[in-house]
């Protein structure tokens, strides 16, 4: 019960911060002249980068581990059901819960957006909206592994704050302490940056909104020169397979380790 | 109950468990259990805490890893384990369900699962005396109303097999005697009944073949008129006290000579006793003040010393 509070809590915040960060850049428009869905998506990828990942590690790290520690995990496996529906089916509807606070956020935004500045531009919008989905997804999955391992919600729930932190917080640290250190190439460092579903995220949002991934410094600029226009399909597929990998090894593992 | 209904010795099994083995870590709860359970046949394991029953119905229900195999009616429960689950109704010892749904929610939502229809399902639920509760959310329920839940949730597709695990523990003797009377008019029925219990009057009452159970072995099999005669006179006596004396109660019955075994209980101890020796706890625990809260006598089964004893 209180983990769905919690995530009420949690799609209402994105969504007001959503809207106040549209609302704001909306007021902003006399100030710089421009306004709409492109300026606004710049200023909203930080906060999704911060909120979505830490939602889905969070839903789907608690979803089996809290069943398990319940006991009402095995009541649901002693039913005619097999354990891939069951991972299925948590994947699934934590998926969509979170996919509908993803896109509800985005629709009062870009209501406002819209309202103040137009609708030119809202082709990135909505695919950024899709890549945010896909990141909320991607995290999903990952949450969903740790809870298959842990025997305790507790214990799912701090390996879930920590990934959120290693992921998020350390991720752009670790990337720039590891390019200091070993002095990456900039391939090296694009590679480096595959391990990371936000890091994947941002370079496709990016990718997406500004066309361009000058922002990044010589890791976008050699992505962008080496894989050319296949540069946001091979981010999306890494994407995707952030959600297929995680989810993989979370269905070996429950199918071995059964209800307890 | 064996006198009223006959077995047909040919019939194919309703279940089959060859060379069955479930280890945690170290530890092995199953080891190497063979058992072949005929149509309409009550069989009940039986044995302490511990000795591995209700791993040994987990392993049945298919829902946790083990080596060798099992068969229900046919269908391998590692392989085939959907088709095996939706011929096997489950009450575990004590219901765990989502306390914030409401008993409609949970009998339409088991239904669904099991390809019943939610409101046939509903409506049945005045077989159990629950027609009333269908609103009320299930973690306010009683004990008693739980295990009904249990049962009717267990027997909601009609399964021809039913597995129970300690199905009276949290019950009081009023709601014990209405289960087992249950159980006798499932049994009557022809359902098969596999069911885990410690305890003998139970056991005597609806077995048709009781199956002892230690450290995860099978120590013995037979009817229990015949058992009853294999374990000879000797018992266990469960003791409840209140928790500042269970200690106290413990050790004087150990400087007795007797057997105790706590099975992490705070209030309660188990005491082996020789066939003539029942009354002597007691007194001596009479003698020393110690006041007994609770008894229950059961028969024992042999072998048990100091497994389980601290």
């Amino acid at each position: 019960m209180w983990r769905s509070r919690w995530f009420a809590v949690m799609a209402a915040a994105f969504a007001a911060l959503a809207l106040a960060l549209s609302v704001l850049g909306t007021a902003l428009v006399g100030l710089a002249g421009v306004a709409g869905f492109g300026r606004t998506t710049a200023s909203l990828l930080n906060l999704v980068m911060l909120i979505v990942p830490l939602m889905g590690l969070v839903m789907g790290a608690m979803s089996l581990a809290g069943e398990r520690e319940q006991g009402t995990l095995l009541t649901l496996l002693a039913q005619p059901v097999t354990p891939t529906e069951v991972l299925l089916g948590k994947f699934v509807g934590l998926a969509a819960a979170l996919g509908a606070a993803v896109i509800g956020g985005f629709a009062i935004s870009g209501l406002v957006i819209a309202k103040a500045g137009g609708w030119a531009e809202l082709g990135d919008y909505l695919a950024f909206a899709g890549l945010t989905v896909g990141l909320g997804v991607a995290h999903v999955a990952l949450g969903l592994w740790i809870s298959v391992t842990s025997r305790r919600s507790a214990s799912a729930l701090g390996m879930a704050v920590f990934l959120w932190m290693v992921v998020v917080i350390f991720g752009d640290l670790g990337i720039m302490g590891t390019t200091v250190v070993l002095k990456l190439k900039p391939a090296q460092l694009l590679w480096f940056g595959f391990g990371n579903p936000a890091q994947v995220f941002r370079l496709a949002v990016l990718r997406v909104v500004h066309g361009d991934l000058d922002i990044l410094g010589a890791a976008g600029l050699y992505a962008a020169s080496r894989l050319g226009g296949w540069l946001l399909p091979v981010l999306i597929g890494a994407l995707t397979a952030w959600v297929a990998i995680p989810l993989t090894i979370a269905w070996a593992q429950f199918r071995r380790r059964g209800a307890l | 109950m064996s006198a009223t209904r006959s077995i047909p010795a040919t019939s194919p099994a309703s279940l089959e468990a060859r060379a069955v083995v479930k280890r945690f870590g170290r530890v092995t709860a199953v080891d190497r259990v063979d058992l072949s359970v005929r149509p309409g046949e009550t069989v009940v394991f039986w044995g302490p805490n511990g000795a591995g029953k209700t791993t040994l119905l987990r392993c049945v229900l298919g829902v946790v890893p083990f080596d060798g195999t099992i068969t229900v009616c046919g269908h391998d429960v590692r392989r085939d384990g959907k088709a095996a689950r939706r011929l096997m109704g489950y009450v575990p010892q004590e219901i765990r369900l989502p306390g914030h749904q409401t008993v409609s929610e949970t009998v339409s939502f088991v239904a669904r699962l099991r390809r019943v229809s939610p409101t046939a399902a509903l409506a049945g639920l005045g077989r159990w005396g629950l027609e009333g509760l269908a609103e009320q959310r299930v973690q306010a329920l009683s004990g008693g109303m739980k295990q009904r839940l249990a049962l009717a949730l267990a027997l909601i597709s009609d399964p021809p097999v039913l597995l129970l695990d300690e199905p009276t523990s949290n019950l009081d003797l009023a709601a014990r005697r209405e289960l087992m009377e249950q159980l006798e008019q499932l049994n009557a029925q022809g359902k098969t009944l596999l069911v885990c219990s410690h305890h003998a009057a139970e056991v005597w009452r609806i077995a048709d073949r009781v199956v002892v159970l230690e450290h995860g072995h099978v120590v013995a099999q037979d009817e229990p008129e015949q058992l009853g005669a294999y374990l000879g006179g000797e018992a266990l006596v469960a003791l409840t006290f209140s928790s500042s004396q269970k200690d106290e109660a413990a050790a004087l019955l150990r400087r007795q000579g007797f057997t105790v075994m706590t099975n992490g209980s705070a209030r309660q101890i188990w005491v082996r006793i020789a066939g003539d020796r029942k009354l002597e706890p007691l007194r001596a625990l009479h003698e020393a003040n110690i006041r007994i809260l609770d008894l229950e006598l059961h028969s024992a089964a042999p072998g048990h010393d100091g497994h389980t004893g601290r």
